[in-house]
């Protein structure tokens, strides 16, 4: 830390470096442009009720009162908190488990199975959203195992039932998200240095206590990197609702707010509250990924 | 001084608000759109110099797409002077998009508009689409089109009641909900087609007695539920009244005899088993190709299916309009998405020329031709076998007054409301009461409101 604080401070000593900010311009204008002036835009758009064609009438924030107060839009939030859990926690979970393993195991063939785990990474949510679509239809896949293994008691319409409907759109994000983190975990381990786990192992050590001594102070960073990234993915979750349960799924039990925002900004004609709704998102997404960065980096202090 | 150009910062900020900070749509309202009387409009589509029409479509399918292909050839080949530049996009995609089509600058000239309440109404209430009564004295598209069929294309200014007002499009094709049956099945039951509804409790019970599935049914989507629940509405229901509340007139109530009875006669299907065990859950279209498998001796779907369902069954399909009561039809049903001129193009004459010409009688031929259920003329285009029974229930519904619109133009959320409703209730989230409670609040709502 000192020595790169010196290093600054020599340059700084010189000339004004005003010129660094022609460097930034052709990013910064692209940035602006496209990011900060349409988030401000959706900002100045929110404050008002507006259907998209005729004059808009301007309502302060009345929006955002009556975002939370609403059922819909409340519900929304609610459900996605719910995929949060889905797709950050458990991926992340399983993913430091699998990648410990696989690292304790020395399996033979481990790049076909990093492979085989971010596959799903790679296929078009769409295709992963009809996919699934299929696997829990009435006849599909997963109620066809549950009749072969006796349980055909437990077998119904997944996606068509008010009750697990959710948590079928979870199980899909949990498998789409798991290889990501696997295989993030796979390389912070495969930094550790050897010696360590052997010192650990001649002090008598298992895996358990492996784990929580070595391997996850030492993937902090990588904890972080996972849970920020499966955390976005969760909060705009729209394609993999979209279709594997049409307009909000059984009794609305999937709307999530990026369904909200399509839904008024382009069919029910509600442009502020959709434009509200999307703030509030981005302000959740900033939020959240302010408290993971803090919290993973003081993890690794 | 490293940092003196920072007080500038507030400026910039500023300057960015004042770019965006205008107040949204103040840009697109410019007067509304006059209609001219017969007199004062051009139809001589020959003598209006070199034009070039821009036109949004959705005829994308299939028919759809070599009906239009074929007549927008011909009307090249006609008005040589007049150039189509045709724009398509899929039903849903020209839906989300239209509205930024008709506020721009670049408006197109001619395009599909929905005819729901969210759609043509919103537009026609934002002064976006330009009335064609002139056109229709001047081309005789009052004679041409009966009224039940312009009414589904027609709103008063304020966008708020389809049916009444001005005229603002005019549609190719025509669509029913009926009941599409298996005959091979029917016959191996030793039943005839069911002509009143006691025959068609009967048909339900035998194919449930002999272990074979009464009703195809599929409702992920929720878009099959309110087809159902409009058929028990016309077992039970006036076409008069049913048509007001479709449409959300003044007066009309969800809260009636027969809409409790048609809501009670669904869950008593869904209690009998009659429709697909986890419905819920099977899409639509696994649901039709299910049927067209042979699984299931009823469908309740559109006329959008014909060709499909003749290609796959042949002819051991058949089609039937629901059931009379006590001597009156009534049949779900619309047109097919009317073209529309905007309030923007520089050349109505020429937009109107081209709505007259695909809607034209010689037009209605391309759309048999090509496997598409024309608005008029159904019965002389007749062919054989499906298509021929799903052309003459046409020509039978829409020259009388039996075609009830779907449920969803009664207000801009209906769509939603009436199909998430329906879903559930069909699961016994909600029982009878409640259920025609939650259509009654989002009528009242947008009575509220509006």
């Amino acid at each position: 830390m000192r020595c790169r604080r010196t290093w600054t401070r020599a340059v700084a000593a010189g000339e004004p470096r005003r010129i660094g900010y022609l460097y930034v311009l052709p990013a910064l204008t692209v940035y602006v442009l496209f990011l900060l002036l349409p988030l401000l835009h959706t900002g100045w758009l929110s404050l008002f009720e507006w259907d998209g064609l005729s004059v808009g009438r301007w309502v302060g924030f009345d929006n955002y009162r009556t975002m939370f107060a609403e059922q819909g839009a409340g519900a929304a939030f609610g459900h996605v908190a719910v995929l949060m859990v889905f797709f950050g926690v458990f991926p992340v979970s399983i993913g430091l488990v699998l990648a410990t393993a696989l690292h304790r195991a020395r399996v033979r063939a481990l790049p076909l199975f990093r492979t085989a785990l971010f596959l799903p990474q790679v296929i078009a949510m769409v295709v992963v959203a009809v996919a699934w679509q299929r696997i829990f239809a009435p006849d599909g896949a997963v109620n066809d195992a549950l009749r072969t293994i006796g349980l055909g008691g437990w077998a119904r319409a997944w996606l068509g039932d008010q009750s697990t409907a959710l948590l079928a759109v979870g199980i899909v994000g949990t498998w789409v998200q798991t290889g990501l983190a696997t295989v993030l975990f796979l390389g912070g381990i495969g930094k550790i240095s050897g010696e360590l786990f052997e010192a650990v192992r001649l002090d008598g050590a298992g895996a358990p206590t492996e784990f929580r001594v070595i391997v996850l102070p030492a993937l902090g960073g990588e904890i972080g990197v996972a849970l920020t990234l499966t955390m976005i993915a969760a909060l705009r979750t729209f394609d993999l609702v979209f279709i594997m349960t049409p307009l909000g799924g059984p009794g609305g039990s999937t709307t999530v707010p990026a369904y909200e925002i399509y839904q008024r900004a382009f069919l029910t004609g509600q442009v502020g509250s959709a434009a509200a709704i999307g703030v509030a998102i981005t302000a959740i997404a900033f939020t959240i990924t302010f408290l993971i960065t803090r919290l993973a980096g003081r993890e690794r202090a | 001084m490293r940092h003196a150009g920072w007080h500038r910062v507030p400026i910039a900020v500023l300057a960015v608000l004042a770019a965006v900070a205008c107040t949204p749509g103040s840009d697109s309202a410019d007067e509304r759109p006059e209609n001219r009387p017969a007199g004062q409009v051009n139809t001589d589509a020959a003598a209006m110099g070199e034009v070039t029409l821009t036109v949004w479509d959705q005829e994308v399918r299939g028919g759809q797409e070599k009906q239009i292909t074929a007549l927008n050839e011909q009307f090249q080949r006609t008005y040589p002077n007049i150039k189509i530049n045709r724009v398509a996009r899929s039903f849903d995609d020209l839906r989300t998009t239209v509205k930024l089509g008709l506020t721009g600058n670049d408006a197109p000239d001619v395009v599909q508009v929905n005819n729901g309440k969210q759609d043509m109404g919103a537009f026609v209430k934002a002064g976006l689409l330009r009335p064609l009564d002139g056109y229709a004295d001047a081309y005789g598209w009052t004679r041409r089109f009966p009224d039940s069929v312009r009414r589904l294309a027609s709103y008063p200014e304020n966008g708020d009641s389809l049916g009444d007002g001005n005229l603002y499009g005019l549609p190719q094709t025509g669509e029913l909900v009926g009941i599409f049956y298996n005959k091979t099945t029917l016959a191996a039951l030793g039943l005839q087609a069911p002509k009143t509804w006691d025959e068609l409790d009967a048909a339900l019970a035998a194919a449930k007695g002999a272990a074979t599935l009464p009703i195809q049914f599929g409702n992920l989507e929720k878009s099959a539920g309110p087809y159902l629940f409009a058929l028990l509405m016309h077992r039970f229901g006036d076409p008069g009244e049913e048509s007001k509340l479709a449409t959300g007139r003044a007066g009309v109530s969800w809260l009636t005899e027969p809409n409790r009875s048609a809501a009670r006669a669904l869950v008593d299907w869904v209690d009998k088993s009659y429709l697909t065990s986890g419905f819920a859950g099977l899409k639509g279209d696994d649901s039709w190709a299910n049927f067209a498998k042979g699984d299931g001796l009823f469908h309740i779907n559109g006329t959008w299916l014909t060709a499909d369902l003749q290609a796959a069954m042949g002819d051991s399909v058949g089609f039937l309009l629901p059931p009379e009561r006590e001597g009156t039809m009534a049949v779900t049903g619309g047109t097919g998405i009317p073209w529309a001129v905007s309030a923007k193009s520089k050349n109505p004459d020429a937009a109107a020329a081209y709505i007259n010409f695909i809607t034209a009688a010689e037009a209605m031929k391309v759309q048999a031709d090509n496997g598409n259920l024309p608005v008029l003329d159904a019965d002389k285009h007749a062919k054989a076998g499906l298509q021929g029974e799903v052309f003459a229930a046409w020509q039978r519904a829409s020259t009388s007054s039996a075609v009830v619109p779907y449920l969803d133009y009664a207000t801009p959320n209906a769509y939603e409301v009436v199909s998430g409703a329906v879903e559930r209730l069909l699961s016994k989230q909600v029982d009878v009461e409640a259920f025609l409670g939650a259509l009654q609040a989002d009528l009242d709502a947008s009575r509220g409101g509006g």
